[in-house]
């Protein structure tokens, strides 16, 4: 599955790295603590967060992540959304909770299933 | 406040050091525990021990030290807090969802979503801020008894 | 869904509150910022989080929260576990990280909090 294939199936909007969207995914992550993505994250994996501040493109760029999706609905900042377009990051917003995203991705053959 | 109510039955005030992050959470349980042991309904002590932790986080987050009083009168649960710190440049902007200041290391520790002002306002009646930049912040709260359905201790 | 299932379905230990396993959880909320659990999650939630510290006790006390689930094995220290026997509130840990911890949940039906709910208002 690729990051475009997600935003079709969870109609995610897209904020930035609109030319990054082949990407297969490895996996998903969630954390809202940006220290435990960087330790535990793998490349290729999708992030859902519900940080919005610059630094997570910095995370996701440093460990070649797939994108980032932000729940709840959360608008990025806009020095975010810039710096992942610098990046080419993918930056994606979904109105659910994390909870219900990550259970759907899930349903949808996504595991988290990284080593601990 | 919409009622001047000078009836005052429990007033208790708190000290919060401003970058004490280990005690955050420490000033809204004693609010909490006040509340309970006033026989208030739980529906009101979660949306004054809400409230109260987000200010609580504010002092902590943003300023130098503060204080926290509690005024229980037969009408209403009043919370203000007074503190010495950078203060707030534009307070429209701090009311929005997802405005913050905060910096990295706040948010790590979980805190300084920017929710913190607006989840305050959706669990009052009433709230009053007023700001002096690079001096502090004055933030008042209420909940009125009155409006509740439920019985309340003082019936 | 209540908490002997969650531990039982996430093989997760349980830290304290051992007697309240029958707990009825009314919905899960996964987070690592406390200003979100206070602001989102609903009263009788089940808080899935990797965030240890005594203030996540003092948040979920606050919002009425049914329990808190850790993941990728975090353990709180002592004085954390004394406060939640304190509050009443069930601390478990699973080795599941965060993702799959809520996905197998998800899968087993546990539904998540409403959105933008205003309770406590109504």
């Amino acid at each position: 599955m690729t990051v475009f294939d997600i935003i079709n199936l969870f109609g995610l909007q897209v904020k930035a790295g609109r030319d990054q969207l082949h990407q297969a995914i490895t996996g998903g992550y969630a954390s809202d603590l940006l220290s435990d993505v960087i330790a535990h994250s793998q490349k290729g994996n999708i992030w859902v967060t519900i940080q919005t501040h610059p630094n997570i493109v910095a995370v996701a760029a440093m460990k070649e992540l797939a994108g980032i999706i932000l729940t709840g609905g959360r608008e990025p900042d806009k020095e975010t959304v810039h710096k992942a377009q610098e990046e080419g990051i993918p930056l994606l917003v979904s109105p659910l909770f994390t909870f219900e995203l990550v259970g759907q991705l899930y349903e949808k053959g996504i595991s988290g299933m990284n080593p601990c | 406040m919409e009622r001047t109510d000078n009836n005052i039955l429990i007033h208790k005030t708190f000290h919060i050091e401003g970058g004490n992050f280990p005690n955050a959470g420490t000033i809204s349980d004693q609010v909490k525990k006040t509340l309970k042991e006033a026989g208030f309904p739980n529906s009101i002590i979660r949306r004054i021990a809400i409230a109260t932790f987000e200010a609580e986080m504010n002092v902590i987050c943003y300023a130098k030290q503060g204080e926290l009083s509690l005024f229980i009168t037969p009408h209403s649960l009043k919370v203000v807090v007074d503190d010495e710190g950078h203060g707030i440049l534009d307070i429209n902007l701090a009311m929005s969802e997802g405005y913050s200041t905060a910096d990295e290391k706040i948010r790590e520790l979980g805190f300084g979503a920017g929710m913190g002002l607006p989840n305050i306002k959706k669990n009052t009646d009433e709230m009053i801020l007023t700001s002096k930049f690079k001096q502090g912040t004055h933030l008042e709260f209420v909940v009125y008894l009155d409006r509740q359905e439920t019985h309340l201790p003082f019936e | 869904m209540t908490l002997k299932e969650v531990k039982e379905i996430l093989n997760a230990e349980v830290i304290s509150g051992d007697h309240d396993l029958n707990k009825e959880i009314k919905c899960a909320f996964a987070a690592e910022l406390l200003s979100d659990v206070l602001a989102l999650a609903q009263e009788g939630a089940l808080l899935i989080t990797g965030f240890t510290h005594s203030q996540v006790v003092y948040a979920a006390d606050a919002a009425n929260l049914c329990a808190i689930l850790f993941v990728r094995s975090r353990w709180p220290n002592e004085a954390t576990q004394q406060l939640a026997i304190q509050k009443k509130i069930p601390l478990l840990s699973t080795s599941y990280m965060m993702f799959e911890t809520c996905g197998i949940l998800y899968e087993y039906g546990l539904k998540t909090c409403a959105l933008k709910v205003e309770d406590g208002k109504d």
